[in-house]
């Protein structure tokens, strides 16, 4: 440590600076060394590394693609195994109804760490996000259809129709 | 559907270990229901004698009850409720062997089946001329002679044998006095042929021998009835009602000796009317409004001893003493009344002169009868049991009310319910608030009881903190509406007001308009309604009930109308009606000041609006094209249907009467189908849904309407009892009839089935009880009717949009398309009376309370009643809670709302919604009165009263303690394991 100390104060004598863009040379006093040229660096950097870069992106939307694209064998596979598994009220089936809950909703949950990796300025991640949280909700759906908290029958929209008022009024029996 | 398979799955672990029977604990009885025991107006009081040395006095009463009370506080000692063809007409207590233990707490209805019951003989018949003479001897056998239905009967105390009878029946005698003179074994037996003959019969009384037997005419004809002023002579009236006869039957010769009454009076009030009375040497006569008590000097000289305006009762005689008979004389003066003892052969003086402060509201005095005692000093006392015009009945004893009792809530007629008053400041009548130690400390108790520390001391003082809980007798209206009126009309014409917490009278009031007088002498109560249901706007306002009644019993007897305040109890007004009262017709609709709109109908068929204010005829005339009324007549088996067509014409002509046209008339033909049972839907009644969804989301729509009637008839044969009529000869019809149309919309047959019928209707079905002659038990059926046309609602889009006319209003006009299910069971029981649960919104589901022949009220499942039950359920079905079938109904001993009592001579079982959904109160009464609540389906929305709140409380700050403890240790331990 304090080796260290003794190099970084006092004693140095030079020093670049990679993350300097400017063309201009060094601010200090030493010139650049030899065979450093500031401009020519730049522009062959530039090439490659948007190449570099582009690539990276597409990997990164195609791999958010793919992670978004995920959740739908799952689906699958729970379609199937609630299929397998009938609508008797079963400890097997009570477990699968669970899962097929719980795993749409821890994963609709976590669907920034998801897509944390991919995270990049140039990658759009708005749309595997939607289709992952859209895939996601259709295993919600499917698990809320299995315990039948969907409405999707008549008898769910009509259950709490009062009913219908009468025109007519009579009254009357036997006399008193 | 959907929620309840859902419901299914998750709730199915909870309710797998909960019975679906609703039950009490033991220590729960009394916590929210009440009981309370009456016996009706007495007809007769007996006291005990000094000789067997109980302080008793046992009664009979209109309603058919016998009872023993105890003097000192008026409680009820023992009871026999006897059914309602076995009226009473007379007791007595036999002295002697009939006091022996063997015989005792037994009784006997008739000669035929003679029993013993505690020294008193139960006679009934249809005889008004009975009596009872007891204390003969036949060497050491006690007998008691009885007259009744015209034949006089000597029986033996021993064994209830019949010793000798005669019978006058077939001598075409009206016998209206059977005089036994004391210390003889003769009994005369005195009575009218046809209206101008008078026969005396002299029979001894030991073996029934006929000694003599004289007749002699009287061309002025006799009215009435005679009293006995000796034992050998009677007094009655000519037919003129204007000259009494003084008869007199001495060594078997009769003679009459007339006395016109002017001679007694000066100036004539009208024909009179003989009180009779037992008390010898004097009688009493009313005319008009004046009462005249006639001493009798010797066999024909008559003296005015008492002339008097007030109304005046007469006791029986009272033998004191040898040879010595008191009787009592009571007065009324308005607000007290005066009580005098007298011996009968001494009128100047008083052996005992009382005034006692009389509560107004109890009317005039009826009856009085009393009893002597030995006081301290030797002296004799007296005690007085009246019976007032209200039907209850007090003990009078040294000039105070010893005790009273509310007898006339036997007789309920109908009954209605109104909301208390909103807590406010100043309106607040109990008190309830009490301290935070004593809060705290409750408890705590109730803590110890939960975790079963408690001593048997404890649980004694939880047990009767939780019955003796103020707040359920508060005076203001509760959150969840348990704490209501329950305004009751009795036979009296006396209106109550009952606390539904705890049963007690917040008011009473006897009607004015239910009293005699002179335009109305007969006066019957008919009916209760809710005239002002206070809310919203309003909210200032007492709520106030409309009670109807009638000037006697004819159809076209004037009506009468009277508004009571239901808080204060105080009648607002009272309308004599020129027209009569054959229907009352609640409208649906109230005016700003939130009174409901009546219609009554008269016997010439004009239909009055009540109130007759501008803003009522108004809001009626908007609706006059709608309203149809309906009248059945039973004993002609037409049902017609009438409609309003404008303002009456002719001398009736009035703002608010109207014309009525009839508009279709259903007629039973009369030779099979009498009607015997109408029943419809209860006004108040609310549905919560149209739809019943049926398994696999399927739906149905129930057709619901107000104007549904349930008609049963039955053949002709077998409206008689039950084992009288083959199968095949009887048979009986349920209806289902439209009552603005006059449309059937149901028909079906029972063969082999008879009535009474018994039937409940609620939302879409209709329940009812008869009697299967073939499979010799009784059946319940019911009928559940859907509307068709409905059915093809099933788009769920244009559900989900609204684009539906499910809630558009309809006409009865439109062509219904229903079909209906029905199904029938086999039921154990008899029944009385039959209602069903309702609650504020109808989500709950329902029960039937069935008021059992026991007396008792059952509660039974709707599901149990379901038309659409299968011998195998499928899973769908099953989960829709659908029971497998069975052909008899299932009785479960806990299921009995009235668990371990009885409520005698049940008459009706009303229920009321409270304002919690699950909750509705339950009121049944007969001669009894039984109150509880009740929650069909448990109670779902609310904690339980005792839920431990203290427990629920210690348990988070436990926890929350628990969670700080740990966050610190743990916290703690980290530091340490950095420190490693």
């Amino acid at each position: 440590m304090e080796k260290g100390k003794g190099v970084m104060g006092a004693g140095r004598r030079w020093a670049v600076d990679f993350s300097d863009n400017s063309t201009a040379p060094s601010s200090r006093d030493i010139p650049d060394p030899p065979g450093f040229t500031r401009a020519s660096v730049d522009q062959d950097d530039s090439a490659v590394s948007r190449q570099k870069k582009d690539a990276e992106a597409n990997w990164k939307s195609q791999k958010a693609w793919e992670v978004a694209q995920a959740p739908f064998k799952n689906l699958l596979m729970m379609g199937f195994m609630m299929w397998m598994a009938g609508s008797t009220v079963h400890l097997f089936s009570i477990g699968i109804t669970f899962s097929a809950l719980w795993q749409p909703i821890s994963a609709l949950q976590g669907v920034g760490k998801v897509f944390e990796p991919y995270k990049d300025n140039k990658v759009d991640l708005l749309g595997p996000k939607l289709l992952f949280i859209a895939l996601n909700l259709g295993g919600l759906a499917l698990g809320l259809n299995t315990l039948g908290l969907l409405p999707t029958h008549a008898s769910d929209w009509v259950s709490s129709l009062s009913p219908a008022q009468e025109v007519e009024y009579s009254g009357g029996g036997i006399p008193l | 559907m959907a929620i309840r398979s859902f419901l299914i799955l998750f709730i199915l672990f909870f309710f797998s270990s909960l019975n679906p029977i609703l039950s009490l604990y033991e220590d729960q009885v009394g916590l929210v229901d009440w009981h309370q025991q009456y016996l009706g107006k007495v007809k007769q009081a007996v006291f005990h004698t000094h000789k067997t040395g109980r302080k008793r006095v046992v009664v009979s009463t209109e309603e058919n009850v016998v009872a023993s009370l105890d003097l000192r506080q008026g409680e009820i000692f023992w009871r026999h409720v006897l059914g309602s063809n076995d009226v009473i007409d007379g007791i007595d207590i036999a002295l002697g062997k009939c006091h022996y233990p063997f015989i005792r707490r037994k009784y006997f209805e008739s000669m035929e089946s003679s029993r013993w019951a505690d020294g008193v003989g139960i006679f009934s018949s249809g005889s008004k001329a009975l009596k009872i003479i007891t204390n003969l001897k036949i060497e050491k056998d006690n007998i008691v002679i009885i007259f009744s239905n015209g034949r006089l009967n000597a029986v033996s105390c021993i064994d209830g044998e019949v010793l000798w009878e005669k019978d006058f029946e077939g001598e075409s005698l009206k016998v209206q006095q059977v005089i036994q003179p004391p210390g003889s074994n003769l009994i005369y037996v005195v009575g009218f042929v046809s209206s101008s003959l008078f026969e005396m019969y002299q029979i001894n009384a030991l073996n029934g021998e006929l000694l003599k037997h004289e007749s002699a005419a009287f061309s002025g004809g006799f009215l009435g009835e005679v009293s006995p002023v000796f034992s050998e002579t009677v007094v009655a009236l000519d037919s003129t009602g204007l000259i009494l006869l003084t008869i007199s039957f001495q060594n078997g010769k009769i003679s009459f000796h007339q006395t016109p009454i002017s001679n007694l009076v000066k100036d004539s009030f009208g024909p009179a009317k003989i009180i009779t009375s037992s008390v010898t040497g004097i009688f009493a006569i009313k005319m008009n409004a004046v009462t005249i008590v006639i001493r009798v000097k010797d066999e024909s000289k008559l003296e005015v001893v008492e002339k008097t305006n007030h109304e005046t009762s007469i006791s029986d005689a009272l033998s004191i003493s040898e040879g010595q008979q008191a009787f009592a004389l009571v007065q009324h003066a308005s607000h007290e009344i005066h009580l005098r003892v007298k011996l009968a052969h001494n009128w100047d003086d008083n052996l005992l002169k009382e005034s006692v402060k009389m509560d107004q509201h109890r009317g005039l005095v009826h009856k009085v009868y009393i009893n002597n005692y030995i006081r301290t000093d030797k002296s004799y006392g007296f005690r007085a049991l009246i019976v007032m015009e209200d039907h209850s009945l007090l003990l009078l004893q040294q000039g105070e009310i010893v005790w009273s009792r509310e007898d006339g809530l036997a007789s309920i007629i109908d009954v209605t319910t109104s909301e208390l008053p909103v807590e406010r400041d100043g309106v607040s009548v109990a008190k309830v608030e009490h301290n935070l130690f004593e809060w705290l400390k409750g408890h705590m108790l109730k803590l110890k009881g939960t975790l079963m520390l408690a001593s048997p001391q404890d649980v004694a003082a939880i047990q009767s903190m939780r019955l003796k809980n103020s707040e359920k007798s508060k005076m203001t209206r509760d959150h969840n509406g348990f704490r209501k009126l329950l305004i009751v009309l009795t036979r009296a014409g006396k209106l109550f007001a009952l606390h539904t917490g705890d049963g007690h009278i917040v008011w009473s009031y006897l009607l004015q308009s239910l009293q005699k007088s002179k335009v109305c002498q007969h006066p019957i109560g008919l009916n209760l309604y809710k005239w002002q249901v206070p809310h919203h706007h309003a909210m200032d306002e007492n709520p106030s009930v409309l009670v109807i009644g009638k000037c006697g019993p004819s159809s076209d007897a004037p009506g009468a109308l009277s508004f009571v305040d239901t808080y204060t109890g105080k009648e607002l007004s009272s309308l004599s009606l020129v027209h009569s009262v054959a229907q009352v017709i609640p409208l649906p609709y109230t005016d700003s000041t939130e009174q409901c709109l009546h219609l009554l109908i008269d016997a010439d068929k004009h239909a009055h609006l009540y109130p007759k204010t501008p803003e009522a005829i108004s809001t009626f005339e908007r609706e006059f094209s709608n309203i149809y009324w309906y009248s059945v007549e039973d004993d002609n088996g037409i049902i017609k249907g009438h409609a309003l067509r404008g303002k009456c014409t002719g001398e009736v002509a009035d703002e608010v009467c109207f014309d009525t046209r009839e508009l279709w008339s259903i007629v039973f033909p009369s030779e099979s189908e009498k009607i015997i049972a109408i029943v419809t839907r209860k006004l108040n009644e609310v549905v919560h849904t149209q739809a019943k969804v049926i398994a696999d989301q399927e739906v149905m729509y129930k057709y619901i309407s107000r104007n549904l009637l349930f008609v049963a008839t039955v053949a002709l044969k077998g409206s008689v009892e039950i084992g009288s009529v083959t199968p095949e000869e009887s048979w009986l019809v349920a209806y289902l009839i439209d009552t603005v149309t006059g449309r059937i919309l149901h028909r079906v047959t029972h063969h082999g089935s008879q009535g009474p019928v018994h039937a409940v209707f609620s939302e879409n079905w209709v329940v009812y009880h008869y009697f299967n002659l073939k499979a010799h038990r009784y059946e319940m059926s019911v009928i559940e009717i859907y509307d068709q046309s409905r059915a093809d609602n099933k788009d769920v889009w244009k559900l989900v949009l609204g684009k539906h006319n499910l809630t558009s209003p309809i006409s009865l006009y439109s062509r219904p398309d229903v079909i209906t299910k029905s199904q029938s069971y086999f039921f154990t029981h008899s029944v009385k009376a039959i209602a069903v649960t309702s609650t504020t919104k109808g989500i709950t589901s329902k029960q039937l309370l069935i008021g059992t022949i026991g007396d008792q009220v059952l509660a039974l499942d709707k599901r149990f009643l379901d038309p659409r039950r299968t011998v195998n359920p499928t899973q769908a079905e099953k989960e829709e809670g659908i029971i497998p079938l069975t052909d008899s109904l299932p009785i479960i001993p806990q299921s009995y709302v009235t668990h371990a009592l009885r409520v005698e001579g049940l008459r009706g079982i009303i229920t009321v919604p409270a304002k919690l959904e699950s909750t509705t109160l339950v009121f049944a009464h007969g001669v009894d009165l039984f109150f509880t609540q009740l929650a069909p389906s448990r109670t779902y929305d609310s904690l339980t009263d005792d839920f431990n709140y203290a427990l629920l409380l210690i348990t988070i700050v436990a926890l929350l303690a628990a969670i700080f403890v740990t966050w610190t240790l743990s916290e703690r331990k980290e530091l340490q394991e950095n420190w490693r």
